[in-house]
C-alpha cells in the first residue's frame, strides 16, 4: 500500500503540485482582474438604475445588456469565441496564460451581478440618510455601500471565487492547464482512475478551504453580529 | 424661518397620478418645535422630504430664509442638506461604523478636517449622553441610545434645522419620552429649529410649541399647540387626540 502511494507520488507527485499551482494562479489572476472590471460594473448597475443615486437609463440598459450577454454564453463556448482576442492580448491561446483573457470575460459580468445584489442588501434608509447628509454620489459609494456592503461583497467574493475555480478546470478541456487539464487527459484520455480521483479531492479541497476563509473574514468584519 | 407656500406633490402612477401632499402652506418661526400629525399615509413624510429636497415638489415654493430652495441643484443642492440635519425612524446609522465616526460622517463628507470632526463628534457624544460608547457598534446599542447617536450625527455640522420623521415610533413610551426630553433640551439650548414628523399625540403635547393637523394631503388644522389641542375644529384631530368615538 505504502508502495503504492510512494510510487504514485513520484510518478505524478511533482505534476499534480506544478497544476494546482497553475489552478491557483488562474484563478487568483483571473479573480483580481474580474473583481477590477466586475466591482465598478456592479457599482454602476446599481446607482445607475431608475431609483438609483445616479439615474442613467441609457448607461444601466447599455450595462444590463453585456453583462448578461456575457453570462449567458457557455463558458466552453466564450473560449473558443475569444481565441482570437486571446492570442491578440497575451500572444498564445494555450496554457495558464491562454486562459486568463477568458476567465477574466466570463468572471467580470459574474462579479458584477455579485456585487449588484450585495449593494442591493443596504439598506435604503441608510442611502436615504447619506442624501440627506449632502453626500455627492461619489461618497455614498465610497463611504456607504462599499462599507456597509463589505461583509456581503466577502461572501460574494466566496462564491466568485469557487465558480472561477470551476472554471479553470472547463478551460482544461482545450488546453488551459491546471488540474482540469490533468482531470481530462489521464482521467478521460488515458483511463487513469487514481489520478483523476486525486485531482478531483484536490479540487475539493481547494474549494473547503477557500469557503472557510472567506466564511471566517466577513465573520470577522461584520460588526452587526457581535455583542 | 421656513415659509411653505402652495406646496403639492404629486407622483405618475399607472392610470393617473397620485397626490401625496396638496396646496400646503406653513410658516416655522427660528426656535420652533413644530409638529406635523398625522395618520399613516396622510402625506407627512412626504412633506417633510420636500424641505431638503429628499423629494422634489411638483408645485409650490419653500423659502428658508427668504430663499426658495425647490430649484436648487448640484453644489448648492448639497451645500443646502449639509447644514439641515435629519433624524429617522429606524435611525439608518451605519452599522459597520463605530458611534463616533457614525457622528463624524456628516463632517466627513463636507470636507471638515480630521481632528476638528472628531473634537465635534465627542462634543455631540457628551450632550447625548453617550460619552462612553464611543467606541461600540451600533448593533450593541439599545434603541433609544441609537436614537441620541442619529441626532448628535444630526446635529455634526451645526444645523439650523432638523428634521425628525417619526423620531420616535420605534421605541417604548420611556425610551419616547427620554428621546422628546433630549430634543427639547437641545432646541432650549441650541436654539435650533425642529419639524417633527409624528402620529402620536403625546409627542405633540409633550414637546411642540405648534402644531399641523394633515389629513388625506391636505392640513386642516394649524396653531400653537395648546389653542390646536384644547379647542380642536376638526374630527380628525378629536380622533388623534382620542376624543372622537373611535368605534362610530
Amino acid at each position: 500500500m505504502a508502495e503504492t502511494i510512494l510510487g504514485f507520488l513520484e510518478r505524478y507527485g511533482g505534476m499534480l503540485l506544478e497544476e494546482t499551482a497553475n489552478t491557483l494562479i488562474m484563478t487568483g489572476t483571473a479573480t483580481l482582474f474580474a473583481y477590477i472590471l466586475g466591482l465598478p460594473m456592479g457599482v454602476l448597475l446599481t446607482i445607475s438604475q431608475p431609483y438609483g443615486i445616479w439615474p442613467h437609463k441609457r448607461l444601466n440598459r447599455v450595462l444590463g445588456w453585456f453583462v448578461n450577454i456575457g453570462r449567458s454564453l457557455p463558458f466552453i463556448i466564450l473560449i473558443v469565441l475569444l481565441f482570437p482576442l486571446t492570442k491578440l492580448i497575451v500572444g498564445t491561446k494555450l496554457g495558464v496564460r491562454g486562459a486568463i483573457v477568458p476567465l477574466i470575460v466570463a468572471a467580470a459580468p459574474f462579479v458584477a451581478r455579485m456585487v449588484e445584489t450585495s449593494l442591493a442588501e443596504v439598506d435604503d434608509g441608510i442611502i436615504e440618510a447619506a442624501q440627506s447628509m449632502g453626500a455627492t454620489a461619489g461618497q455614498i459609494v465610497w463611504k456607504f455601500y462599499l462599507p456597509e456592503a463589505l461583509p456581503s461583497l466577502t461572501l460574494g467574493g466566496s462564491i466568485s471565487v469557487i465558480s472561477i475555480l470551476a472554471y479553470t478546470a472547463i478551460a482544461g478541456a482545450v488546453g488551459a492547464g491546471g488540474l482540469g487539464d490533468v482531470a481530462i487527459r489521464y482521467g478521460y484520455h488515458r483511463s487513469n482512475p487514481p489520478v483523476l480521483v486525486v485531482t478531483a479531492v484536490l479540487l475539493i479541497l481547494m474549494v473547503q478551504v477557500i469557503q472557510s476563509l472567506f466564511n471566517f473574514i466577513a465573520w470577522k468584519i461584520d460588526k452587526r453580529i457581535r455583542q | 424661518m421656513i415659509e411653505i407656500r402652495e406646496l403639492t406633490k404629486s407622483y405618475p402612477v399607472s392610470g393617473g397620478t397620485f397626490t401625496a401632499i396638496e396646496h400646503i402652506d406653513l410658516t416655522i418661526e427660528d426656535g420652533d418645535i413644530f409638529g406635523i400629525i398625522g395618520m399613516s399615509g396622510a402625506g407627512k413624510s412626504t412633506l417633510v422630504r420636500c424641505i431638503n429636497l429628499l423629494e422634489r415638489p411638483t408645485a409650490g415654493s419653500i423659502l428658508i430664509d427668504g430663499v426658495d430652495v425647490t430649484a436648487m441643484q448640484g453644489s448648492q443642492l448639497l451645500a443646502l442638506r449639509r447644514k439641515i440635519g435629519m433624524v429617522f425612524q429606524k435611525f439608518n446609522l451605519l452599522m459597520q461604523r463605530t458611534i463616533l465616526d457614525n457622528v463624524t460622517l456628516p463632517l466627513e463628507i463636507a470636507g471638515v478636517e480630521k481632528k476638528e470632526r472628531k473634537a465635534r463628534a465627542l462634543e455631540l457624544l457628551e450632550l447625548v449622553g453617550l460619552s462612553n460608547q464611543a467606541g461600540k457598534y451600533p448593533a450593541q446599542l439599545s434603541g433609544g441610545q441609537q436614537q441620541r447617536v442619529s441626532i448628535a450625527r444630526a446635529l455634526a455640522n451645526h444645523p439650523s434645522l432638523i428634521l425628525c420623521d417619526e423620531p420616535t415610533s420605534a421605541l417604548d413610551s420611556l425610551t419616547t419620552n427620554s428621546i422628546l426630553k433630549l430634543l427639547r433640551d437641545i432646541n432650549r439650548k441650541l436654539g435650533v429649529t425642529m419639524i417633527i414628523i409624528t402620529h402620536e399625540i403625546g409627542v405633540v403635547q409633550k414637546v411642540c410649541n405648534k402644531v399641523a393637523v394633515i389629513d388625506s394631503s391636505v392640513i386642516v388644522e394649524q396653531g400653537e399647540t395648546a389653542q390646536v389641542l384644547h379647542n380642536p375644529c376638526q374630527l380628525i384631530t378629536k380622533q388623534l387626540l382620542g376624543e372622537a368615538d373611535w368605534d362610530g
